[in-house]
């Protein structure tokens, strides 16, 4: 029987652009608010993973926080990066190696749309010469086949985008803290069509740490532990359709949110209809609604009327990214997949605030999705 | 000016009925693109080098609406003089879907399910004052040239 898990400390530094502190800073800054929630110090640590896309080599940070001569394993795994780092370290302490150890992950990207390294994703040069290496393209042909086989309107991206602004302004960390009206989301200007410049996320900045330990030792730590049920990271199967692909096959697959979700799910021994919030990806608006019924939420075609009838909202029938998302609150890919388990957290222990979902939420998902075709997946519970 | 493609071995070239140029699995019959040496359907290790089908229908589609950054991009990135391009996913037939520019980048003139047909087009000038040019996809209906 291996050993129970639970998140003891969360920390967090700021999501969006914060001139003069570095990628790294961030991350460390969000290690010591951990830390300082859990009432551990850095010597108490005994492992930590850590990664970031753009800021640096995460275990580099031990030289701020202190030489303790802990094994620090630094993870890049592409945006499933955080996601990665709080799979080894849940695993690590499932398999009784340590007691009590670190997930952190931050980054810092420079403005605009994400510049693709050809080389370091496998693709020959012409590729991005030719003008096709920008992840927003994938996003928007995935949603615009998706909109024409399941019905999903504009307008009902333009909902999804104007409940992530509005729930960021909620957010004390967010990014984006200004709700934007459905209407300036759809006449902002077209980047990738049908996706507007205000239904897709922002690069940007931040940084999140997570402390687990033990179960059994939860109460040494807090008087809310929250437990991390699953946590699991899949890549793609031959036939799914992924960001930066100059081909795809014939041949179809559902991909690997389908895979990661339906593991853990079987890990954790729950169902969808179980879990009470998501955060799920939210590159841009469409994401939100594929994930939705990839993720086992509902069937495709049905999130039209779920987001018309407000079910997604924090007061709805199934609230999903509660924080604001990667829209609201950009994405700092090595931060991203872990703010999703830190507003989880939040959500859990009741400390949500004004975004506080009623009802005292019991257990909570997340879902991570990036190049090049990879998914993160976590269920949390009480 | 020289016409000259944008990487060797992407696509036949010169030619008046350019293809891409694939893979296929010699154990699966799994149709690739660009050229690699293994297959993701069955593993197998051994793939033969193909040229491709002109024509399929449009699969998906978007369009680039701003500027890509440059490097990588090699075309215009004067946010003054960029011009929208479209970029899809077009199945040929028993092959594979390849992604690629479109030559049409109205919304309203793209469709899903619309034939298509392979072009060249011009891409940028390179130092030496050569044409550039990469492959695109064209709608049949509009009169595609070659």
């Amino acid at each position: 029987m291996s050993i129970d898990v639970a998140i003891v400390g969360i920390g967090m530094h700021e999501f969006g652009r914060t001139e003069g502190v570095s990628g790294m800073d961030q991350g460390v800054i969000a290690v010591r608010r951990a830390c300082a929630d859990a009432g551990v110090g850095w010597e108490d640590m005994q492992f930590a993973f850590g990664g970031s896309m753009a800021a640096g080599a995460a275990d580099t940070m031990v030289s701020l926080l202190g030489l303790t001569g802990l094994q620090f394993i630094n993870v890049a795994n592409g945006c499933a990066t955080g996601g990665s780092a709080l799979f080894s370290a849940y695993n690590t302490i499932r398999s009784g190696v340590f007691d009590l150890g670190l997930a952190v992950g931050f980054d810092k990207h420079e403005r605009g749309a994400f510049r693709v390294n050809t080389k370091g994703a496998g693709l020959g040069d012409w590729y991005g010469a030719s003008g096709l290496a920008l992840t927003t393209q994938f996003f928007g042909m995935k949603i615009n086949r998706y909109m024409h086989e399941h019905g999903i309107t504009q307008d009902t991206l333009g909902k999804v985008a104007a409940k992530a602004f509005r729930n960021g302004s909620l957010n004390p960390m967010a990014w984006r803290r200004k709700p934007i009206s459905e209407q300036e989301i759809l006449d902002s200007p077209m980047l990738s069509y049908p996706l507007t410049q205000y239904m897709f996320c922002n690069p940007g900045e931040g940084g999140v740490a997570l402390i687990l330990c033990r179960a059994d030792k939860a109460h040494l730590y807090t008087d809310k532990p929250v437990y991390l049920r699953a946590a699991v990271v899949r890549s793609r199967r031959f036939g799914s359709f992924e960001v930066l692909a100059p081909s795809i096959a014939l041949e179809h697959n559902a991909g690997p949110t389908v895979d990661a979700s339906k593991a853990a799910f079987e890990m954790a021994g729950i169902g969808p209809d179980e879990i009470d919030l998501a955060q799920l990806q939210d590159t841009e608006a469409g994401a939100e609604v594929m994930h939705m019924a990839e993720n086992g939420f509902c069937e495709h075609g049905a999130q039209e009327w779920m987001i018309q009838a407000g079910d997604t909202e924090i007061g709805g029938r199934f609230p999903i990214n509660t924080d604001g998302g990667c829209l609201a609150n950009g994405e700092p890919i090595g931060a991203s997949g872990l703010r999703q388990v830190y507003e989880n957290v939040l959500q859990l222990r009741g400390d949500a605030g004004a975004r506080q979902v009623p009802n005292d939420p019991q257990v909570a998902y997340t879902h991570v999705y990036g190049a090049p075709g990879i998914s993160g997946v976590t269920i949390l519970s009480r | 000016m020289p016409r000259v493609p944008v990487a060797e071995g992407v696509f036949t070239w010169p030619s008046d009925a350019p293809r891409l140029i694939g893979s296929r699995c010699t154990r699966c019959g799994n149709h690739m693109f660009p050229v690699q040496s293994g297959c993701p359907k069955c593993t197998g290790d051994s793939t033969e080098t193909i040229e491709l089908g002109r024509r399929g229908t449009l699969w998906t589609w978007t369009v680039q609406g701003f500027p890509p950054k440059a490097p990588p991009y090699a075309g215009d990135t004067d946010p003054k003089t960029f011009r929208a391009f479209g970029v899809g996913y077009v199945e040929l037939p028993g092959e594979v879907k390849i992604e690629a520019r479109l030559t049409e980048a109205d919304p309203n003139k793209l469709r899903i399910g619309m034939e298509m047909e392979l072009v060249i087009v011009p891409l940028c000038t390179d130092d030496d004052g050569n044409e550039v040019v990469t492959f695109a996809f064209a709608p049949v209906e509009t009169g595609a040239q070659t």
